[in-house]
């Protein structure tokens, strides 16, 4: 797959500050979801991208072209949901989302056809005469999605999409990134600290942290893999059941003298689980079940960059 | 992506060239401020002057018609009809430096503040579109509209003038039109950067209007205290405004009693502001503000 975004040794600083630090990869997704706590440096590496802050070493390519050299050429490509409110006062959205729809090129004509079809496809047909300023902040929300999808970006920025949106909201909008990722047209990018956003609108992730890049995953295939977490709650002798199930062949970790967790291996049913308990006399009082979520792929990124970084520290 | 469809189809049609995409922006802005009925009847009234000076053309050469309204009226030709060209001209350009001056005090100070106010920035620079092209536009709201009220019908009073005088009246007066051309210009670039530069740091529009009115006056009090205290004519320097006059004066030829100051110093003057105010621009229209440390 050729890659959307190659991220080469990109560096930004602001002032003193490093904001991104050597940033390297490539990025190939349909979707892909760009995770991080507050700061980690998300929302810089999209206006780095766009060309708002300037690279202090390295570079980046979207589609080839270089962002120190092409920025124009690149930002036709792209369609920027921001996270902030974003309108002008006294503008209604039809009229604002047809003027950027001129701004990216499109004659007057088709701009205001697709700002029509744009703020429809988006929930606001019934409200699109009305002035932005009196938008509701889901509403903003919509409108700024349709301002970045009226002119047919190839590649769709979207900043924290979710943002203040109540849940039916939410769903909707998940469902609308969903049907645009689908239509094989566009590259998404979600810059999210919603892990189930990222979860359920993207099939790769690339976590940051403090301006590192600290995990690039697919999530696809760690979906694929299905690694069956098990946690169990016992009651009885919990250190026997646990030695029991490591003869079995399970890694497993006490969390406490009732609560075990443990990875179950392919050969491995969980009818077995339940033959060990019965044998030792244990009682299984709750066996939850779950796939390697997303989250446990996020929170094992940053506790083996934690690691790293103590280990680093201890050497120096 | 029909209306009715609801679904999301990517775009494949005809583009515009990139050169002049920066005209949306005052195609837009126009189109607002022609809406606004205060400022359309305003736009409406600056062109009275302009009609009024076009009849004092008109009328000596219908000697006929004029003398025969005169003498039913009791007189004969008024001897103010015998102008000169330099001093109509540069006469006529006095009530429209204050009409553009108050259009450029009434649109001015919301072009980039609007903007600004609720991070629209971000939304213009994420296209392919920058802040070049987008300063370009909003400058051009004011250039055209501006125009629109003073060398344009300046230019159209000295081409029916030419046009009735005819003979060699156009050669021999060329260098008139020229100033008029150039002087306009000058006040218009002067007036569209210093109210963008107002415009871009002040994000509430009446204290941008306020800003810029006090940039004209406190300047000009500025450049009296210096002039007085220190027995000078220099200070005239802080005072756009004289310096606005003193070029006119100049390239017109008619002294204006404003200022001693040199022609050449007062364009280096308004020069310098021009800088100023595209170095303030530079710095402060970006698409997200960034906090160094």
């Amino acid at each position: 797959m050729t890659a959307v975004i190659e991220l080469d040794r990109l560096g930004v600083r602001f002032g003193r500050r490093t904001i991104l630090n050597d940033l390297q990869g490539s990025l190939a997704g349909r979707s892909i979801g760009l995770l991080g706590p507050n700061g980690a440096g998300k929302t810089t590496l999209l206006h780095t991208l766009l060309g708002f802050h300037p690279p202090c070493n390295g570079t980046a390519r979207i589609f080839g072209r270089d962002i120190r050299t092409d920025g124009q050429a690149i930002r036709a490509l792209i369609g920027y949901m921001p996270e902030r409110d974003s309108f002008i006062a006294g503008l209604s959205a039809v009229r604002l989302v047809r003027l950027m729809a001129e701004l990216s090129g499109l004659p007057p004509k088709q701009a205001l056809e697709r700002a029509h079809e744009a703020l429809f496809y988006v929930g606001l047909g019934e409200a699109r005469y009305r002035e932005m300023q009196t938008y509701s902040l889901g509403m903003k929300q919509m409108a700024k999605l349709a301002q970045a999808i009226v002119h047919g970006p190839k590649l769709l920025f979207l900043d924290e999409p979710t943002n203040g949106l109540d849940p039916p909201h939410r769903r909707r909008m998940i469902e609308m990134i969903q049907e645009i990722r689908d239509t094989g047209d566009v590259n998404i990018i979600v810059s999210s600290h919603l892990l189930r956003d990222v979860d359920e609108c993207c099939d790769e992730a690339l976590i940051l942290k403090e301006g590192r890049v600290v995990q690039y995953c697919n999530l696809e295939e760690e979906r694929k893999a299905n690694r069956k977490f098990i946690e169990i709650e016992t009651h009885g002798d919990n250190a026997v059941f646990a030695e029991e199930i490591g003869k079995l062949g399970c890694e497993y970790a006490l969390l406490n003298n009732r609560r075990i967790k443990m990875v179950l291996p392919e050969k491995i049913e969980i009818r077995q689980l339940y033959e060990v308990a019965a044998a030792r006399e244990i009682q299984i009082r709750r066996l939850d079940y779950k796939r390697d979520s997303l989250q446990d792929i996020f929170l094992k990124a940053m506790e083996s960059d934690n690691s790293a970084q103590r280990q680093a520290a201890g050497g120096a | 992506m029909a209306v009715y469809e609801r679904t999301y189809r990517p775009y494949s049609g005809p583009q515009t060239p990139e050169r002049s995409r920066f005209l949306v922006l005052p195609r837009y802005a126009i189109r607002e401020v022609l809406r606004t009925r205060m400022l359309f009847a305003y736009l409406m009234a600056c062109m009275l002057v302009p009609l009024g000076c076009a009849a004092l053309i008109y009328l000596p050469y219908n000697a006929t018609f004029l003398k025969t309204v005169l003498e039913q009226l009791g007189g004969g030709i008024p001897t103010f009809f015998d102008w000169n060209a330099a001093h109509f001209f540069r006469r006529f350009m006095i009530p429209q430096f204050f009409f553009a001056f108050f259009l450029v005090f009434l649109i001015g100070p919301a072009l980039i503040s609007a903007d600004m106010r609720n991070n629209a920035l971000p939304l213009y620079f994420s296209r392919p579109f920058n802040r070049w092209e987008y300063l370009l536009g909003k400058s051009f709201v004011l250039v055209l509209l501006v125009s629109g009220i003073t060398w344009i019908p300046g230019l159209m009073l000295f081409l029916l003038k030419a046009y009735l005088a005819g003979g060699g009246w156009f050669m021999d007066n060329l260098r008139i039109g020229a100033a008029m051309l150039v002087s306009w210009w000058i006040f218009i670039a002067v007036m569209t950067l210093i109210s963008l530069a107002v415009s871009a740091y002040v994000k509430w529009k009446p204290v941008a209007r306020l800003g810029l009115f006090f940039i004209f006056v406190v300047g000009g009090g500025f450049a009296g205290i210096l002039n007085l205290t220190l027995r000078t004519h220099w200070g005239s320097l802080f005072n756009i405004g004289d310096m606005i006059r003193v070029v006119w004066g100049k390239l017109f030829d008619v002294p204006e009693g404003v200022s001693e100051v040199p022609l050449g110093a007062a364009f280096a003057s308004l020069a310098v502001v021009c800088v100023i105010c595209i170095l303030l621009l530079q710095r402060k229209v970006r698409a997200y503000e960034v906090v160094r440390s």
